[in-house]
């Protein structure tokens, strides 16, 4: 399963986890922050919405 | 039926809406085989050993740090001409994303180069114009978060974008222009399009398709919710004059 | 200077890194002071008489840039003779160092001055400016110090020297305006 890497295994796996942090932590800040600024917006309209 | 439809923040908000699942799945389906493809089942170089497998994060990354930073100048150039304020929106969405690859890039680059090159880093001008484009970003991002008026705030960056790209090009020359008067013919050359054999290539054109849908299903989703911030504020705005009233 | 005492006082090192010292001397020193640039003129609103003013906001920033100029770029290219001793420069380096530093410090001014309009209505924006200007200053300084670096080795230095004052005079003459128009911007 696992290809092998030889002496550079830990370099190839490194820039590999670093990357996939990085990209995890855009992706899920991202989400984070869409998912309030959504709920947030609708909160809002129905409160504008019931008081008029 | 034109383009600037899509100016119109609830139109480009349903239509981003109906695409954005396509552009997710395709865009995770794609990284996910070139990167297998490019981790399980490449050959190792008779040189780099494994670490040739690196290219497929450090090639595609590079590349959408660049053209993230265009797109964001397009947008700036739209939003300053024709006043669209999605356009302006869009250009601050694509910007952390941007940041984030150019980090990818310069993260694997120092990674890789440990053991190529015996040094995380060196003053290679490549190396060097990336990290002269990630200043170039953390200025843009922090000018946007600086500023309270979001017009004012979409005008200054704007034209950062605009000056900002000139002096990037300069940098570009500049630094080359620079290391070449120390190490004559750099021997840490970064040219690694000759040595690209077709084992390596397949993989690496899907992660380069893959990213670049990535970072376009990002900003759609990012400028959506840029949008929504832009209407909340507007709408908490016109609540307080209300009351006021 | 105190960079003999941060890096050791032996002369051959000093007169290596020496024209690079000056350089950056000139980009701090150019940097410390740019925050007051504009800020004063904002807070007690002669901003916004200059800005109504019959002269165009392009020749106040321009003349904002010039007077910055000369409190901080002009004392160094004097004094850089001076401070060349005691850095050790080698003799045929001072004529290039001073020549190079002419050049390019109005460059880092007409720059500075376009980030200090970007960031005048900020509160704590001296950090941001710095952050702002920094990439910009990139190839000016990269130039100017290569020139003084090849002077001071007794190399040609034409080409550093040509690009730096090709810069200077493309900043000279087109930065003005964004300098304006942002400083417009941030006065609706």
């Amino acid at each position: 399963m696992m290809p092998d890497l030889g002496k550079y295994s830990d370099t190839v796996l490194a820039a590999y986890g670093a990357s996939i942090i990085l990209l995890a932590l855009l992706v899920g800040m991202t989400l984070w922050r869409g998912r309030r600024v959504r709920r947030e917006m609708d909160a809002l309209e129905q409160r504008m919405r019931r008081d008029g | 039926m034109s383009i600037w439809e899509y100016a119109n923040p609830r139109k480009f908000l349903r239509t981003s809406e109906r695409v954005m699942p396509a552009l997710w799945v395709s865009s995770a389906l794609l990284m996910a085989v070139g990167l297998v493809w490019g981790f399980f089942f490449t050959p190792d170089d008779f040189r780099q050993g494994s670490t040739v497998k690196i290219i497929f994060l450090h090639v595609p990354a590079a590349l959408m740090a660049i053209n993230a930073w265009f797109m964001m100048l397009v947008a700036s150039l739209i939003w300053v001409i024709r006043r669209h304020h999605v356009s302006a929106l869009a250009a601050r969405a694509a910007a952390p994303v941007g940041i984030v690859m150019t980090l990818i890039a310069l993260a694997t680059g120092a990674i890789w180069g440990q053991p190529m090159w015996g040094t995380w880093w060196a003053w290679d001008p490549r190396l060097t114009s990336f990290l002269v484009l990630f200043l170039f970003y953390l200025g843009y991002i922090a000018l946007w978060e600086a500023i309270d008026d979001p017009d004012t705030a979409a005008d200054l960056t704007a034209i950062l974008c605009l000056v900002g790209t000139v002096f990037a090009v300069l940098s570009r020359y500049a630094v080359n222009f620079w290391n070449q008067g120390l190490h004559q013919g750099a021997s840490l050359s970064l040219d690694k399009k000759e040595n690209v054999a077709d084992a390596f290539s397949n993989p690496l054109y899907i992660c380069m398709i893959g990213f670049g849908l990535f970072f376009i299903a990002m900003v759609f989703y990012r400028t959506g919710t840029e949008i929504r911030a832009r209407r909340i504020k507007a709408l908490l705005a016109r609540e307080r004059q209300g009351e006021s009233a | 200077m105190v960079v003999p005492f941060s890096v050791g006082p032996e002369s051959d090192l000093l007169a290596r890194i020496s024209p690079g010292v000056l350089w950056l001397g000139a980009l701090l020193s150019c940097l410390l002071s740019l925050d007051r640039l504009l800020a004063l003129d904002w807070e007690d609103g002669s901003l916004d008489l200059l800005a109504t003013a019959p002269l165009p906001l392009e020749a106040v920033v321009s003349i904002k840039a010039l007077a910055h100029w000369i409190t901080t770029g002009l004392p160094l290219v004097l004094a850089a003779p001076l401070l060349g001793v005691l850095l050790n420069l080698p003799p045929e380096g001072y004529i290039w160092v001073v020549i190079s530093l002419l050049l390019g410090t109005p460059a880092l001014s007409v720059i500075g001055t376009f980030g200090a309009a970007l960031t005048v209505g900020l509160k704590r924006g001296g950090l941001l400016l710095s952050l702002l200007v920094m990439p910009l200053y990139v190839p000016t300084l990269i130039f100017g110090a290569e020139a003084a670096r090849r002077g001071a080795l007794g190399m040609g230095v034409e080409t550093p020297l040509l690009m730096l004052a090709g810069i200077s005079a493309a900043v000279i003459a087109l930065m003005p305006f964004a300098s304006a128009a942002v400083l417009r911007i941030n006065l609706r």
